[in-house]
Parts: structure tokens; C-alpha cells; sequence
């Protein structure tokens, strides 16, 4: 694991609490398939299996499986003591995680060419520091080329917004 | 030689300036589609159906033809550069085309690719030329207890052993409950939508893959730093020639992966359902199958070419039955009607003209198309040379745009999104994504097939026995999941045997 | 945004007095109060290829070829959850008239079936511009001539012996199965397919021995002497005497009553847009509609379908609606295949 050669100065997470959480998350997964799945019947019917005999089945694997990986991952042999991710590493996945879900949401009220170019503006302006020009020319751009692509020439209706409605689109 | 004459009156319909710039203009069509995501074959086609409906169906059918050979070939050119396919089909393209780019490889990987593509392509078009009625009639033996054998020998060439087996199980598992997710089509009732109209329609695998791969490399990057590795990418026409010297050593590869990829677009499992098996196998057979995922030649090859095999061999059901063998087929099948044409039985003997300047202009097309493609290797490797900063927004902006256009769906966009983060800490964790998207193409129809089957046979199991088809498929896919416990057994019992010889010596 | 600029447009034309009232008439003859100002979207609630789908691209390239539209005309195929994916979005689109929903009796059963939160009430109803018939078919290798003899041997045989083929679960082709065993005394096995095509090629393999497809699923295979006509599900012959085999047209296919085995269904071949949508936007689309049924390239491609050519409009459309609702509830209720929580 490549976390291993950080310096532990810069704390976060460890590795095998990671991975608890992830195969907790997995369980609960399973437990939801095989209440769901228990609920339109999973019996094997005179027509053979019903609609929810193998997706319970498969929720009561996931949840053994996944206990196995919780169990190695608390007791076992190969205990990591890495970190799985410092705060530090994790804050430029943050950095663009976080502006991706406004641009998500930005979508359903700009519609999504206007929201992409204020992403795209966005992130070249932060990550970047790129100087405006470049910024406009980019984030306009590629925005109009993708516009004249889905909506123009293969007509593909992408979700849009005012300023789209003000074209008459 | 019948098929030769008719061949050669294909081409004489097929050469003619008009049908050549129909050819190239629907091969670039092609590319551009199958470089977007969410836009693929079925759909680019279905597009420009009606542009054709006052053209000549043979021309028309040329022109819908090359778009899709164009989407074929395309679908890698993502895959490799930034692991997000742009295709269904090219998902195993991604497993060693990315790391090959990675590695400064994308040239590299993008030539084998490429001729590959054109292999698998033309091994089809051969098969069609020469033994489509022989053919057609295998295809027929299809039903479903054959279907399920089929997917079942992919799963299980698939199935490697990774390096924890019990997170292997759950990553497959978690793909079959997410195909699983909608509306079960044999009983015809609902699982897990949990009340919420939203997910009637399930969790398309595309929108699960561009998360995963796509936003998920994305955000495994910002965490190494601001850059994609591999911009020094060579990029000019030697590599290409370089490339070309080192495939004749993976010719077992390529025939291997034709022939899966032939069959599977004959009987119709697809060519996705092909490019994995294609893989699964070459993995498993190669003696590098250690290195599988780490950027193998091989590992480009052998998906690319079974599903471009696949994906022509699937036309031939398509014009000898009018069963389409893949959902750009069902398209164009619907086109041959809107043109006036039959598909059938009696196509081949009523349309000669129509059905021999298509099979002439596949050779063509393929030709034409593996020329268009490699020009362009250069054009798309040097896009690796643009700044982490710029390319990254742009691309999430094409994920968010191929997630929303399966469906035309807000909420598709937000499922993106969570599958890119649980990409992220899946990878992270050493979850192998694979098996995930494999059970989650195949899932719903192997489940749909073995209940079908069981429908029939009243819940016995013997009927993937009752039959000499089904039987050997059914034994085969067992050999190969149990293949390296017998490999195992075999060398265990070959050096007691030895050593038996020994003592007795 | 353009429509204060068409509506002013219209006013004009419409105003009696006005010398210029024949001229306008000419260039809109429907006078039409309301024309798209955008692409118009034609949803299919069915997957590429299929039935529904060359429906509308046909309707689609008709409109274009003989510019019955200013505003471009598109086709998208919604075919999740065997359909409900595309009428849920039809439903969510209030008041969007730039929507045109190809529909089928999936708007009855698919409520029906899964709970869907969905009535055709919810949609305004434009026009019915076709019925679609169902046929019993066989291997042509069977010696089966005729539905009486076919389902005597299927009686005759012990039950879930005979397997049935079709598309999807409770729906349309297993409505007809359900239908066939109460009238006959018949067990079947009925086997879902994804598509009619599929059922088609499953029937030539001898993977199921019978299907109900529509003329246009089984119209290859029969053209070739695979499959054989038993009968068709409607009060009439079918009116296409062209001969499709060496000696048979569709015309020449009994009837399944007049052979014994009284079973009726039809499939109506419809059209919708959102609720919230005002009449003139209704009838733009009647009109739309109207002129297409009259193109030569209409009248043939029902031809080659084998179609029945039947356009319904307003009340008529609803009356109809209304009718085939019930028949189809009352159908799904006594086969069982209505929802139970």
C-alpha cells in the first residue's frame, strides 16, 4: 500500500477501519436485499425459482462474504496498520468531489451546459490558476461544441434552462 | 464457387464513388459516436434512420453499417485514454488498455486495439460470406437452457482467482443485486424499487460503469496528484508500425477470440458478453496471465476483437432469420423494413443485390475503417498531453452527459456520482471491479434464461444435460471453474506418477 | 417562447372579416391554433426495433418526407420495466406538449400488473390509428391445420405439456394464453421472451410449439414456410388478400371463433401527449396525425404489417379507451395476474 510510506504526522483514517466501515455498509446492503427479496416471495415455485430467489440468496452470500472481510480486517493476521487515506490526500478528493455534486445539482436548474461551464470555469480557475481568457475560451467552447453536437446534430435532449429557453430550446 | 460470383457482383455494387463516401462518412458518424459515452451504436443509428429513407437501401444500409463498424472500433479509444468506456463492449478493453496508457503505452494500445477490431471483423465477414446458411440454421438450435449455458461459461472463464477471494465474491455479487434492481421480466413483478417509480426502469450498467471507472479514476488521480500518468504517449506513425511486428505472437489470441466472438453474435449472446469472454479466457490460457490488469497487449487484444467479431457475426442472424443478434441489428432490422425489405429466410434469395453489396461492403468498410481509425491514434493520444485541470472537469461534464442520456434521467447523474465514490474507496480497498460489471451485464439474462429454462422443464435440472448442444457448453463452463483445481489435481497426480516411475526405476 | 407570436399569427388568420382569411386557410389548412415551437418527441415505451418502435420511426420519416411539421420530429425509446419507464415520464411531463407517446395496451395492464401509479385519464388521448391482430402460430413441421386440432392435442397431452411463447409477463401475449386455456380446457406453459422476435425464433427452433405474435413478429418466418397460421384473434378476416406464402394471404386466415376457439383480442396502436396540454395543442396532433394516415407510405407500410386500419379521434378515442380498459381488467383479474401486497 503506497499510503504506508506517508508520514503518519499527517493523521486520517486507517486502512482496517476502511475497510470495516466498507464491509459494514456491504452488510447492510445484504440485509436490505434479503428483506426486500423475503417479501415477494423467494421459495422455489412449481415454475421454478420466484422473483426474489436469487437476489435474497445473493444478499445472504454478500453478507457472509463481507463478514469474513470485517472479521479478517478487525483480527486478522494482515492487520494494516497503513492509513487508508490522510486528510491531507483527501482534501484535493474533496476539492473536486464536492464541486462535482453542485455542478449535479446546479444542473436541474441551469440545465446542464450552463452548469458545465461554470464547473469547468470553476476548476481551471482553482486547480489551475489559468489566466481568464484561456478560462472563457475553454469553458464556453467546449460547452457550444458539445450544445451543437447533442442537440443539434444527433438530437439528443440534454436537460436545459433559461438561457437555453431564451434561444427558443 | 457460388459465393465468390455473388461476392464479386457485391462489390460491383458496392464500388461505386457514391457508396465509397457513404462508407467514410458513416465511419467518422461512427467514431464520434462511439467516442461519447451514452451515445453508442443503437442509438447513433436509430438517429440517423430516417435521414435514409429516401436513399437507396443498399446505400442506405452501407452508410447505417459503417456507423456501426465506426462505433465498434471507437468504443476502445476511451477505454484506454481515460478508462471510461465509450462503449458497452468495451469495458474489458479497460482492465490493460488503461494501465498501457498509464505506462505512456496509449499508442501502443490503441494499434493492437484497432487491428485486432479488424481481425475479429473479418474472420466474421468470412464466416458470413461462406457459411451463412450453415450458420443461421446453428443459431436456431438456441433456446433457453442453451442461453444459459452460454452466459454461465462466460461467468465461469471469467472467474479468476483473485487476490481475496471473498472480495471477489462479494464485487460479483453486488453487480447481480444491482441487475437485479426493476422489474424482473419473467414474473413480471418488481424487486427492490422499494416503492420508488425512479427505479422501475433498474440501474443501467452504463451509468454504474462511468461512475466507477470513469469518476472514480478521476478522483483516485486528485488523490496521487493534479496529472493522469502517461502524457509522454508516443504518438507518431512508427509506433503504430512497431505494434504491428509484436501481434503476429498473439495470433493464438486472435483466432481464439474471433472464433468466441463469431459464435457469440451468432447465437445471440452479444458482443459485450463476448469482449469479457474473450478476456476471461486469454487470461486464463496465457502464460502471462499473472500480469492480466497490469497493461498487457494481449489483454487489449483479446476483448477488442471478440466483440468487433461479435458484432459483425451478429448480422448475420439479422439477415438470414431477421433475429437481430444485437441491439444495433434490431435497429437496422427495423430500417430494412422501413426500406420495403424483408428480413428472413428469403432475404438471401429475393434481395441478392442488397445482401451481397452489404456483405462487399463490410469488407470494405472494415478496410476503410481500421485506415480512418489509425490516422486518428495520433489525434487522440496527444489529448493526453492536455493539462489534468482542464481535461478533468471536461470529462466529468462527458460522464454527466453519458449517465444522463441512457435514460434522460436527472437521478442517473446523482447514481453516477455515488458509483464514482464508491469506485474510489472500492479500489482503494483492493475490491476487484471486474466481476462487478460483468455480473451486472449479464446478471438479469442468465437469471432470465435459467428461469425460462426451468419454466419448461418443470424445475429439473437435468435439461442442461438433455442434450448434446447444452451438455457440452454446461461441462465446459464447469471445467473452466473448476479448471484451476484440476490444473492443480493434474500436476499432483502427474508427479506421484513420476514419482511412482521413479522408485519403480 | 415563440408561441404569443404564432398565437397573434392565428388570430389574424382567423378573423372572418379578413380579406386574406382564404390565403391563410390555404397555408394552415387545419387551422390549427397551436404549432410546436421545438422538437417534437415521439416516446416509445418499447425498445429499439420492435413493434411500436417502427411505428413511429415510420410516422417520423413521413412527417419529414412530407414536411407535415416545421419543427423537427425525434424518436426515443423508453423501454424500461417493459415500458413504465416511458409512460412514467410521459405522465411526469405535465403540460409539455412537444411529447408524443406511442402507446399500447401496456397503459392498462402495466397498472394492473405492478402497481403502477398510472391511468391513461392521466394523459390526454389523441388518436388510435390502428389495431393490431394476434395470431396462433405453429411450426410448420407440426401436422397441426387448424386451432381445433392444435389444441385438442394440447388437451389430450397431459397439462403443462405444450409450451406457449411470447413477450413479457402479464401482459398482452399471455393475456391470450390464460384466454386459450379457460376456452379450451388447456394447460400451457407459458415461457416470457423479451420480444416478439425472439418468440418468432424460439417457435422455428422448436423451443416452444406454439406463440400469439402479432403478423409483423411472424411475418418473415411464415413467408418462408416455417411457421404455420392457425387463426387470428378478431371478429373478421383480415383484410390484406395479397398472398404473402405460395398459396395463402393474410385474408385467408380464419378467424379463431369461426374455427371453434372463441377468443378475441385486439391491440390498439395509439397516440398520447402529457395532461395539462390545452385542445388546440390536442388537435394539432389529430391533425398531424390525420395527414399522415393519408400519405400512400402509410396505407402501405399497414399493408406490410397487416394492421388494421382504424383512426379514432375524441370522444370516439375515449369511448374506445374506456371499453378496452375494462376488457382488459376484467381479463387480468380472472387470470391472476393483478398486483397483491
Amino acid at each position: 500500500m503506497e499510503q504506508k510510506q506517508d508520514s503518519p504526522a499527517g493523521g486520517g483514517l486507517s486502512h482496517s477501519a476502511a475497510e470495516a466501515i466498507a464491509s459494514l455498509a456491504i452488510i447492510a446492503i445484504g440485509v436490505v436485499m434479503i428483506v426486500s427479496n423475503y417479501k415477494i416471495g423467494a421459495g422455489w415455485a412449481s415454475d421454478g425459482p420466484q422473483s426474489g430467489y436469487f437476489p435474497l440468496r445473493i444478499g445472504v452470500i454478500l453478507c457472509f462474504a463481507s463478514l469474513v472481510v470485517l472479521l479478517k480486517s478487525l483480527f486478522g493476521k494482515q492487520h494494516e496498520q497503513g492509513v487508508f487515506v490522510t486528510w491531507q490526500r483527501l482534501k484535493p478528493v474533496l476539492l473536486v468531489l464536492l464541486p462535482t455534486a453542485m455542478f449535479v445539482l446546479a444542473i436541474k436548474f441551469l440545465g446542464i451546459y450552463v452548469a458545465a461551464a461554470l464547473f469547468i470555469a470553476a476548476f481551471m480557475r482553482v486547480m489551475d490558476k489559468s489566466i481568464w481568457w484561456k478560462i472563457l475560451l475553454v469553458s464556453i467552447g467546449v460547452n457550444a461544441l458539445l450544445f451543437w453536437m447533442f442537440e443539434i446534430q444527433f438530437k439528443v435532449p440534454l436537460p436545459k434552462g433559461p438561457l437555453e429557453a431564451l434561444f427558443g430550446y | 464457387m457460388n459465393e465468390l460470383d455473388a461476392l464479386f457482383h457485391g462489390f460491383a455494387i458496392a464500388l461505386t464513388w457514391y457508396n465509397i463516401g457513404m462508407m467514410v462518412i458513416g465511419i467518422v458518424l461512427g467514431i464520434i459516436i462511439g467516442v461519447l459515452p451514452g451515445l453508442g451504436g443503437p442509438n447513433g443509428v436509430a438517429i440517423l434512420l430516417p435521414l435514409t429513407f429516401t436513399m437507396q437501401p443498399t446505400s442506405a444500409i452501407i452508410m447505417l453499417s459503417c456507423i456501426y463498424w465506426g462505433s465498434l472500433f471507437a468504443g476502445a479509444i476511451t477505454s484506454v485514454l481515460f478508462n471510461i468506456p465509450g462503449e458497452t463492449h468495451s469495458v474489458a478493453t479497460t482492465f490493460d488498455g488503461y494501465p498501457l496508457a498509464q505506462q505512456g503505452r496509449a499508442g501502443e494500445a490503441l494499434t493492437a486495439s484497432f487491428t485486432g477490431s479488424f481481425f475479429g471483423a473479418l474472420v466474421a465477414v468470412l464466416l458470413i460470406t461462406f457459411l451463412a446458411p450453415l450458420v443461421a440454421k446453428f443459431a436456431l438450435k438456441f433456446g433457453p437452457p442453451e442461453f444459459f449455458a452460454v452466459f454461465l461459461l462466460t461467468f465461469c472463464s471469467f472467474v479468476g482467482t483473485g487476490k481475496d477471494p471473498f472480495k471477489t465474491i462479494i464485487s460479483m455479487m453486488l453487480g447481480f443485486g444491482l441487475a437485479a434492481v426493476g422489474m424482473d421480466t419473467v414474473s413480471g413483478e418488481l424487486r427492490m424499487t422499494f416503492g420508488w417509480s425512479e427505479l422501475l426502469r433498474g440501474i443501467d450498467f452504463l451509468i454504474v460503469v462511468i461512475g466507477l471507472f470513469g469518476l472514480g479514476e478521476i478522483l483516485l488521480s486528485m488523490e496521487d496528484g493534479l496529472a493522469f500518468e502517461g502524457k509522454s504517449a508516443k504518438i507518431n506513425t512508427r509506433v503504430v508500425l512497431e505494434t504491428w511486428k509484436k501481434l503476429p505472437k498473439y495470433w493464438l489470441t486472435l483466432i481464439r477470440s474471433a472464433a468466441i466472438g463469431c459464435w457469440m453474435g451468432i447465437t445471440p449472446g452479444g458482443a459485450t458478453a463476448a469482449s469479457f469472454m474473450g478476456y476471461g479466457i486469454a487470461k486464463r490460457f496465457s502464460p502471462n496471465r499473472d500480469k492480466f490488469g497490469t497493461g498487457q497487449l494481449e489483454g487489449v487484444i483479446a476483448p477488442e476483437t471478440a466483440a468487433h467479431a461479435s458484432g459483425t457475426a451478429a448480422l448475420l442472424p439479422m439477415l438470414a432469420l431477421g433475429i437481430p443478434g444485437s441491439a444495433t441489428a434490431a435497429v437496422l432490422l427495423g430500417g430494412l423494413m422501413v426500406w420495403g425489405l424483408q428480413p428472413g429466410p428469403l432475404l438471401f434469395v429475393e434481395q441478392k443485390d442488397f445482401v451481397w453489396g452489404l456483405i462487399a461492403s463490410m469488407y470494405l468498410s472494415n478496410i476503410a475503417g481500421l485506415i480512418i481509425v489509425l490516422s486518428t491514434v495520433p489525434l487522440f493520444a496527444a489529448i493526453l498531453r492536455i493539462p489534468f485541470a482542464i481535461i478533468a472537469p471536461v470529462i466529468i461534464v462527458v460522464c454527466a452527459i453519458g449517465a444522463y442520456t441512457v435514460h434522460s434521467a436527472m437521478l442517473d447523474i446523482w447514481f453516477m456520482l455515488l458509483f464514482g465514490i464508491a469506485g474510489y474507496v472500492l479500489k482503494k480497498l483492493d475490491y476487484p471491479l471486474a466481476p462487478l460489471v460483468l455480473s451486472l451485464v449479464l446478471g438479469d439474462r442468465a437469471e432470465a434464461a435459467f428461469r425460462q429454462t426451468m419454466m419448461g422443464s418443470k424445475g429439473g435440472l437435468g435439461v442442461f444435460w438433455s442434450n448434446g448442444l447444452v451438455g457440452t457448453i454446461t461441462t465446459l463452463a464447469l471445467l473452466m471453474l473448476f479448471w484451476p483445481l484440476l490444473a492443480f489435481a493434474w500436476r499432483k497426480l502427474r508427479r506421484s506418477l513420476g514419482g511412482d516411475a521413479d522408485s519403480a526405476a | 417562447m415563440g408561441l404569443p407570436i404564432y398565437k397573434f399569427f392565428n388570430n389574424v388568420c382567423l378573423r372572418p372579416l379578413s380579406g386574406a382569411l382564404l390565403a391563410c386557410a390555404i397555408a394552415t389548412p387545419a387551422l390549427a391554433d397551436w404549432e410546436p415551437t421545438k422538437t417534437v418527441e415521439i416516446i416509445v415505451p418499447a425498445g429499439a426495433g420492435g413493434a411500436a418502435d417502427q411505428m413511429a420511426r415510420t410516422i417520423q420519416g413521413i412527417v419529414v418526407k412530407h414536411q407535415l411539421m416545421k419543427q423537427p420530429i425525434m424518436v426515443i425509446n423508453k423501454s424500461g420495466a417493459s415500458g413504465a419507464e416511458g409512460i412514467m415520464d410521459v405522465k411526469d411531463a405535465k403540460g409539455d406538449p412537444h411529447k408524443l407517446m406511442a402507446a399500447f395496451s401496456a397503459i392498462y395492464t402495466l397498472p394492473v400488473a405492478v402497481n403502477l401509479p398510472f391511468n391513461w385519464r392521466d394523459l390526454n388521448p389523441v388518436a388510435m390509428i390502428a389495431l393490431d391482430e394476434f395470431l396462433l402460430w405453429v411450426n410448420a413441421e407440426t401436422p397441426y391445420k387448424t386451432p381445433k386440432e392444435y389444441l385438442a392435442a394440447v388437451k389430450a397431452a397431459p397439462p403443462e405439456t405444450f409450451k406457449m411463447g411470447g413477450t413479457g409477463s402479464k401482459r398482452e401475449d399471455q393475456i391470450i394464453t390464460v384466454a386459450l386455456d379457460k376456452v379450451a380446457g388447456t394447460k400451457f406453459i407459458y415461457i416470457p421472451y423479451k420480444s416478439g422476435a425472439e418468440a418468432a425464433t424460439q417457435l422455428v427452433g422448436k423451443h416452444i410449439d406454439s406463440n400469439v405474435n402479432n403478423p409483423s413478429e411472424n411475418i418473415a418466418q411464415w413467408r418462408a414456410g416455417e411457421v404455420r397460421a392457425l387463426c387470428v384473434f378478431s371478429a373478421q378476416h383480415m383484410v390484406y388478400k395479397d398472398k404473402i406464402t405460395a398459396n395463402q394471404s393474410w385474408a385467408d386466415i380464419p378467424t379463431c371463433k369461426e374455427s371453434g376457439v372463441d377468443v378475441e383480442y385486439q391491440m390498439l396502436r395509439g397516440f398520447f401527449i402529457p395532461s395539462g396540454t390545452t385542445k388546440d395543442q390536442v388537435a394539432f396532433y389529430v391533425d398531424l396525425l390525420k395527414k399522415v394516415a393519408a400519405t400512400p407510405e402509410w396505407k402501405d407500410y399497414l399493408a406490410k404489417q397487416a394492421l388494421k386500419d382504424v383512426f379514432l379521434t375524441g370522444p370516439d378515442f375515449v369511448k374506445f379507451l374506456e371499453k378496452d380498459e375494462a376488457f382488459h381488467n376484467k381479463l387480468m383479474n380472472e387470470a391472476g395476474f393483478a398486483h397483491k401486497e
